[in-house]
């Protein structure tokens, strides 16, 4: 079982451990990505601690030039996930903003530059974590039907995830991956992006929700918490009779929860 | 004048969303360029070892830039040309009117250059009694309509066939109202015909430039229908308009550019025309002008060396970026209100025109990151993007609820156990009311949301919450 948030990081009789940065979206909407997320870096092999002095990566606030925040949020980050052997972020945006970007916001910072570069070397995306680092080859999980996967863009272009999540779901039993059309076209979702410039966010996440309609998949996933929410809203005010998940809620078995958006009927 | 419209983007968005014949014509640029662009680099095994050298080509060269366009000019000049330098748009305009009517031009000839539209060139001329007929297909039908481009290679993209066909019955008097216009080569065939009369009466041919060439004096223009080469030969005059940034140092450099630069336009290996030019005519040469002018155009460029936009200058204006953004996908050029759209128009455009009114362009982007993946000269445009928010940021210059609203997040976000405590009240809020459909349908304060999307509710409790009372209880069964 997992450790307690307060327990030393490193006495775990060789297992690695994992510092599990939950992404502020997992942590208010959809707490269920954090405890599959946490299943599956077990299986991987590793104990994971969830740090309490986590709140946000500081994204917002980067993305929109206040770069002093940005930077104080980084800190208090780095600081947090010092003791840990690894970082393993449900998310390829979060992931992105901790493993490429905080550099850019201690540049010409001698006294930081060292940690800052520990730091991004030992921060994962959750799916590239379970599969390049831990060498994960398939999971211990089933679910019947077809479904679609949507990459999202920062774990695409910023981290390189596109292979690693199609390879550990062909090995969920009864899962049949149909390709979607465009899947590394943004879904519009962009952050403040989307209420900034909610009419042509909606542009873009309708042409993304038909693709998803027309692939027939009954399931559409991706390791976004924000591209999903944004990709089921907008299925769902269409009337599109598609589930979306979290694509670690599918690859750890816990699927009993309703999917994004829905009440247990 | 061409009116900026840039502080109108969200206006202009909204109207180009809600217009069919726009939406019809910009499924060409989804469905045409991205494909044709992706064969052509899937094509060539080198192509991104390519793009490191024509991005270290271009890097040697804006490092040294003093020196290149110092060495290029000895060239021009050696050749029997002469180069003439603008700090800003109106020295241009000057400097090419003043040529202009030392010949005694009535007419001028001009192939496709975006740096003409920059300095708004055709609107000089006409108000100085000089016709200037644009010779470019694309460029040609948006002249006959008054209209800027929307696209720095497809000028006409925003526009449907039909479209076109109407303009050129509209303007062209002559024709038979039975004639068929509905196949693109007729239009095409149209256009050929009046162009021809033109090429032959025009008295200045002016051009831009793909690259000049350091060592040699040489200007390049890369087209696909020839016009260039009509333009600049057949007149008394050429004149070059280029900007600072065209110069590279050899022919060997622009070579290994060329390579990248129509695939990741056109997809093509090479655009149809590659065509050089070197001075004035010679003796022995066949054709070719008795003058030839070149117009370097620094107009704020300067300003970016050095500065956190100098990598912009790389820019060779391939417009892949613009295929491939989703934002310029849906709205198309126009809305950006300036002279260069998408992404490259939306780090450009700031420097310019100033932030304070081309502040929406990049903010509209959702960093997804393909512009930036697929620019031939590895061009980093969401980070320069994001560092003209910086400015508009420590400039205050974005709306003031948008800026409260974040400052009060970033004062949450820097305090974990405050933050964790005020979201912990608010999901559990929203959390019940959003209990029995699972999702909102409208929420106050999230309208640009819910306005077109369901907002999914909050579990009600949040992960640190779940997590703390899981840890708690397996504490407690194991004492």
């Amino acid at each position: 079982m997992a450790d307690t948030s307060s327990a030393p990081a490193n006495a775990g009789g060789g297992r690695p451990s994992v510092g599990l940065f939950v992404t502020c979206l997992v942590d208010l909407f959809r707490p269920s990505v954090g405890f599959a997320a946490i299943k599956l870096i077990e299986a991987a092999g590793c104990r994971v601690s969830v740090p309490a002095t986590q709140t946000c990566c500081g994204q917002p606030a980067y993305n929109s030039g206040d770069r002093k925040d940005a930077r104080a949020i980084a800190e208090n980050v780095i600081a947090t996930f010092e003791p840990y052997d690894y970082v393993v972020v449900p998310s390829g945006s979060c992931g992105g903003m901790l493993k490429t970007h905080y550099a850019d916001l201690f540049t010409g910072d001698e006294a930081w530059s060292a940690r800052v570069a520990a730091f991004s070397a030992k921060t994962f995306e959750l799916i590239s974590f379970l599969v390049d680092v831990r060498g994960m080859t398939h999971v211990d999980a089933s679910f019947a039907g077809a479904v679609t996967y949507h990459d999202a863009c920062s774990g695409l272009r910023e981290l390189g995830v596109k292979n690693q999540p199609r390879r550990l779901l062909k090995s969920v039993e009864g899962l049949k991956l149909v390709e979607l059309k465009d899947a590394d076209v943004c879904c519009g979702f962009g952050g403040t992006f989307c209420v900034k410039y909610p009419d042509i966010s909606n542009a873009i996440v309708e042409r993304k929700a038909t693709a998803v309609a027309e692939s027939g998949a009954g399931t559409l996933l991706a390791g976004d918490l924000g591209c999903l929410m944004n990709m089921a809203g907008k299925l769902q005010r269409e009337g599109k009779a598609v589930h979306t998940r979290h694509i670690a809620e599918v690859l750890a078995g816990m699927t009993d929860e309703p999917a994004i958006g829905e009440v247990e009927r | 004048m061409v009116a900026i419209t840039s502080p109108a983007f969200k206006a202009n968005a909204k109207a180009a969303l809600a217009d069919p014949q726009l939406q019809k014509a910009l499924n060409h640029v989804r469905a045409g360029f991205i494909a044709k662009r992706a064969a052509a680099v899937d094509a060539l095994p080198e192509f991104d070892a390519l793009r490191d050298s024509a991005r270290d080509i271009k890097n040697h060269t804006l490092a040294n830039l003093d020196l290149y366009l110092e060495a290029y000019e000895e060239k021009v000049t050696e050749t029997g040309g002469h180069v003439h330098y603008a700090e800003t748009a109106g020295e241009a305009r000057g400097l090419i009117l003043s040529i202009c009517q030392k010949a005694g031009a009535r007419t001028v000839t001009k192939g496709k250059s975006m740096v003409a539209e920059e300095i708004e060139l055709n609107e000089h001329l006409e108000a100085a009694g000089i016709e200037a007929v644009e010779t470019d297909l694309g460029e040609y039908i948006i002249q006959l309509r008054h209209e800027p481009p929307s696209h720095i290679i497809a000028p006409a993209v925003h526009l449907t066939q039909g479209q076109i066909e109407a303009d050129f019955r509209r303007v062209h008097t002559h024709l038979d109202p039975k004639r068929d216009l509905s196949e693109a080569r007729e239009l095409l065939a149209e256009a050929r015909g009046i162009l021809r009369q033109r090429f032959l009466e025009a008295d200045v041919g002016i051009t831009g430039a793909n690259f000049l060439i350091a060592e040699t004096g040489t200007s390049v223009i890369v087209t696909n229908e020839g016009n260039g080469d009509l333009t600049q030969i057949l007149p008394r005059v050429h004149i070059v308009l280029a900007s600072i940034e065209k110069v590279v140092p050899t022919l060997e450099d622009v070579s290994q550019i060329l390579r990248v630069l129509a695939r990741s336009a056109t997809g093509q290996e090479m655009s149809t025309y590659t065509t050089f030019s070197t001075g004035p005519r010679r003796r022995d040469d066949p054709d070719g002008p008795d003058e030839y002018h070149v117009v370097i155009l620094d107009n704020g460029r300067s300003d970016m060396l050095g500065s956190q936009f100098q990598d912009m200058l790389r820019c060779i204006r391939c417009a892949a970026c613009m295929n491939h953004c989703p934002v310029y996908q849906e709205v198309g050029g126009h809305a950006y209100g300036w002279v260069y759209p998408g992404p490259m128009g939306a780090v450009l455009t700031p420097q310019l025109i100033g932030i304070d009114k081309a502040g929406n362009l990049p903010n509209a982007s959702t960093f997804c990151g393909r512009c930036e993946a697929v620019c031939p000269m590895r061009i980093p445009l969401p980070n320069m993007m994001r560092h003209w928010r910086e400015r508009e940021f420590e400039r205050h210059l974005q709306p003031v609820t948008y800026r409260t609203g974040l400052g009060v997040w970033a004062f949450l976000a820097r305090r974990p156990r405050l933050y964790q405590f005020a979201m912990g009240i608010a999901m559990r809020v929203l959390g019940n009311l959003g209990h029995r459909r699972g999702r909102f349908r409208a929420l106050p304060l999230a309208g640009g949301w819910t306005k077109y999307r369901d907002l999914p509710a909050p579990a009600g409790k949040t992960f640190q919450e779940q997590w703390k009372e899981k840890q708690r209880a397996l504490a407690g069964r194991e004492t």
